[in-house]
């Protein structure tokens, strides 16, 4: 048995980061991971997914863009096993590296199973652990931070089977490549795995509750990529919810109606990709842990649930699931334990990203909900098709969209669909943060020729002020 | 032969003094061991004689000037003796001052070498070197976001009395909300009285010894792990007693003991049975003292100062009482040498003569404990015989340097200083 200040359950984007700050802050700590070190985020999420989608544009651009830069060949084709087997490669090579930050940083790598086994008499937090290989131990912790994620959450009647019905997991997995594909859900992981397969020539369905792609974006901004994806072949039904699934040897076939009533219909697919959502995974020992009504970990400003010495951070937390805001919130977990006088932050702003052709990125507040908080606004959009830069890169699709706040003019929101979209919204995020105004962002010279002129131009707009447009 | 009067080092804690006064002025002459200046050092103002005889040819600090140690103050030189030709400039102080090269020095230089260094040394250092280091004449820059800045100027708000809550400190629009929020000021009167004239807010510039006083008490109270104990001593014996002693001892010209007399006395003894308090934690290792050097809190006009009786044990009560009034006195008229404020073992602290009942006092380091003596009151007690009777009680509470003194230990000193009182026939055999 072992003590320590802090034990982190779960290796992610939450668990690694928090035990990597409490070790800066020169305290003794543990990490437990059943699987890999590296989380869902980089073991089975974001950056395998990054990896197959660069491969499905480089694939799209010599199919589709080649003529117009004046290239030609013949026979292209692709190895589906090679364009897997890179994308795990990608991910072998990162849960390495922090493996690597735990032993740079003296944190123990627990590999095994830890559940939550009480207090001792001091007070401490005893954690079990059912080691991998084999051997079962106790330690204690002064502080223990609960990082263990969520899992992809399934329909009643279409149940993962890890072969027709699959989750994320499976899809960036796929043995062979299906030949229609149905997928449930148009959040970012449906959208993301929609263009992977369609770029390889799967026919891809989406079927949407919501009425449109992406619904949480900036709705001018789901409309584009609605535009994108029906030039590029993608056929998707939005307002439209899965009622009925029958599943057999040969795939699956669901049954969809519109939301508001109307005809059902039948369709038909290899395989059926279901991601609706996801849900927290929780240690066991955890019965007497408070939760949220959607059975997320409930926490407070400090990130501490209900137990004594136990903190909660990540996606096991509630939403926005992503893995920038879970490591954000570890950070602000470990140094509200270890720092009273800590201004510890819950999330509010944050930048959201999906890896799509055109991209799509987003920070702070849509129109839609500026309009419905009753804000007055002043809106600023800046289309790409005016943009030099992206004219010469042959990346004319999108637009920059900009949301200030009508009497000081303060940037509420930024939504942006386009070539790059996902890096451009970092100087967005630190603007917001910041509290600038629309006459900071004017004030501030933007390279030419760069996307990110169009920030600069976007805001013009708003103003009336833009010159190229 | 010429020679400069360089600022000596008067503490173990100075790193710069400020020139008080001059008591010669230029032309005037000076002999060995006569004062010429009054130095304020972080712990108090000190007069500073010169080593060497001569005329004070050229003052080169101003009263008032604070300047660092083994700085040139002066230039004296001999009688008929040429000016150098740089009289007019002190020369550029290469390196650190070499002590022992002063030309100046004060009464008592008697060694220090078995006291031990005040912990807070390097401390107390890093401010008073910041502080020296020129100070821009600019005002702060206040950190806050455009957006908190267009708030302010719209609701009249000055920005400088608001708290920022933004990363660093930073004020975001929420703080300027809160501040916006705010009641305006002051609540209603009952109109009775009339109301006192507001007065401007008066900008108090730091003495060294406030600066000190500051310093250590902050690194006392946040780098100690204080702990707080109490103890109610029945004092009807000791004012009995008291009152024979008092009348006795001024029957025959002696003085006149104070009940601080009497404690102190109590805690030397004390010691002697629990000495575990009188010690200092050393880091690696705990310095348990072999003699009691009993600091003793004394409040002056410019701040707090401790003098210490030194071989506290081996003195009567009658020795400390006077030893304290000396040293009490010297430190109202700023007398007090260096060496009479520095190796306090342990530190006592009396607030009873205004009346307070009990405190907690903060730890004067590298010691490990010190005690808050409280008024002796009036109250009703409940007696042996489970009676309800007027009684007297004093309050002393004992701050405890937890690295050093456990609870129990703690509680065991303050109980044997409740026997020793208790029974006031010990403390004057």
């Amino acid at each position: 048995m072992a003590t320590y200040d802090l034990i982190v359950i779960g290796g992610g984007p939450a668990g690694y980061v928090g035990a990597i700050r409490a070790a800066q802050l020169g305290k003794k700590v543990a990490c437990i991971e059943n699987d890999r070190a590296g989380g869902t985020c980089l073991n089975w999420g974001c950056i395998p997914t990054k990896a197959l989608l660069k491969n499905a544009e480089m694939y799209l651009n010599l199919k589709n863009k080649a003529a117009d830069f004046g290239l030609s060949f013949d026979n292209l084709s692709y190895d589906w096993s090679k364009v897997i087997g890179r994308s795990r490669q990608v991910s072998d090579k990162l849960a390495g590296g922090i493996e690597f930050l735990f032993k740079k940083n003296k944190i123990d790598y627990l590999r095994g199973t830890a559940a939550l086994a009480g207090n001792s008499p001091t007070g401490s937090v005893r954690i079990d652990v059912a080691g991998t290989d084999g051997k079962s131990e106790t330690h204690e912790a002064k502080n223990v931070l609960l990082a263990t994620g969520c899992h992809a959450r399934d329909l009643p009647f279409l149940k993962f089977d890890g072969k027709r019905v699959i989750g994320a997991r499976e899809a960036m997995l796929m043995p062979e490549q299906p030949k229609e594909m149905l997928i449930v859900g148009a959040g970012a992981i449906g959208i993301e795995f929609a263009y992977f397969y369609n770029a390889y020539g799967t026919k891809v369905t989406i079927v949407e509750m919501m009425d449109h792609l992406l619904p949480v974006e900036d709705t001018e901004v789901s409309q584009t990529l609605e535009r994108a994806y029906k030039k590029q072949g993608i056929n998707f039904l939005t307002a439209t919810k899965t009622t009925a699934a029958k599943v057999t040897d040969s795939g699956v076939e669901l049954t969809v109606e519109p939301v508001k009533g109307g005809e059902s219909k039948t369709l038909h697919g290899d395989v059926c990709l279901v991601a609706v959502g996801v849900g927290a995974v929780l240690p066991a020992g955890c019965e007497k842990l408070e939760l949220t009504d959607r059975k997320f970990v409930k926490t407070n400003e400090r990130y501490q649930t209900n137990l004594p010495g136990v903190s909660a951070a990540g996606d096991i937390i509630g939403p926005p699931w992503l893995a920038h805001v879970a490591s954000f919130e570890a950070i602000h977990a470990v140094e509200s334990m270890f720092d009273p006088k800590h201004q510890s932050r819950k999330v509010d702003i944050f930048p959201g990203c999906t890896y799509c052709h055109p991209e799509v990125a987003s920070v702070g507040l849509t129109e839609r909900a500026c309009k419905e908080q009753g804000i007055a606004v002043k809106v600023g959009k800046f289309p790409f098709q005016a943009s030099g830069r992206a004219l010469a890169a042959g990346e004319p699709e999108g637009f920059v969209k900009l949301i200030y706040g009508e009497k000081y003019g303060e940037l509420l929101g930024a939504h942006i669909i386009g070539a790059e979209a996902t890096e451009l919204i970092a100087e967005m995020g630190l603007a917001i943060t910041l509290e600038a105004t629309y006459e900071e962002l004017e004030n501030t010279i933007h390279a030419h020729p760069t996307l990110s002129e169009a920030i600069h131009e976007a805001t013009g707009v708003a103003y009336g002020r833009a010159i190229h447009i | 032969m010429a020679s400069y009067l360089k600022m000596p080092k008067l503490s173990d804690t100075m790193t710069e003094g400020v020139l008080a006064k001059w008591l010669k002025k230029e032309g005037d002459p000076v002999s060995i061991d006569e004062d010429v200046a009054e130095v304020e050092t972080d712990k108090a103002t000190m007069a500073m004689q010169s080593f060497d005889e001569g005329i004070l040819h050229k003052i080169y600090v101003k009263e008032g000037e604070s300047v660092p140690l083994g700085a040139h103050l002066a230039l004296i030189l001999a009688e008929g003796e040429e000016p150098p030709a740089n009289a007019d400039q002190p020369p550029v102080v290469a390196t650190a001052p070499a002590e022992n090269q002063d030309v100046a020095s004060m009464k008592t230089t008697s060694s220090t070498a078995a006291i031990p260094t005040p912990v807070s040394v390097a401390a107390v250092t890093a401010p008073v070197v910041a502080a020296a280091a020129p100070v821009s004449t600019e005002t702060t820059r206040i950190k806050a976001s455009p957006l908190a800045r267009k708030l302010a100027r719209e609701h009249g708000i000055d920005l400088g009395q608001v708290i920022g809550t933004g990363p660093g400190g930073r004020i975001v629009k929420n703080d300027v909300d809160t501040a916006a929020a705010a009641p305006a000021g002051g609540g209603g009167s009952l109109g009775l009285l009339p109301r006192a004239q507001a007065k401007a807010n008066q900008t108090i510039p730091l003495s060294n010894i406030r600066r000190v006083i500051a310093q250590r008490l902050l690194e006392s109270k946040t780098t100690i792990p204080h702990f707080y104990l109490h103890i109610e001593v029945d004092t009807e014996p000791l004012m009995a007693l008291r009152e024979q002693v008092n009348a006795a001892s001024v029957g025959s010209g002696g003085p006149k003991y104070t009940v601080n007399d009497f404690v102190m006395r109590g805690l030397v003894l004390a010691i002697g049975s629990v000495p575990g308090v009188n010690a200092s934690f050393q880091g690696d290792s705990i310095l348990q003292y072999g003699e009691v050097h009993l600091a003793v809190a004394v409040a002056i006009e410019a701040g707090l100062v401790t003098p210490v009786i030194r071989s506290a044990q081996s003195k009567s009560i009658r020795e400390l009482s006077e030893e304290l009034k000396a040293l009490a006195g010297k430190a109202r008229e700023k007398k007090l040498t260096p060496n009479e404020m520095t190796g306090g073992t342990i530190t006592i602290s009396n607030l009873g003569a205004y009346g307070i009942s009990h405190f907690d006092a903060i730890i004067n380091p590298p010691q490990a404990a010190i005690l808050s003596v409280g008024t002796i009151l009036k109250q009703p007690v409940v007696n042996d015989q489970g009676q309800i009777v007027p009684g007297q009680r004093m309050n002393i509470g004992l701050s405890g340097d937890h690295r050093v003194v456990d609870g129990a230990v703690g509680a065991q000193f303050l109980s044997e200083l409740k026997r020793f009182l208790e029974t006031p026939v010990l403390l004057i055999s």
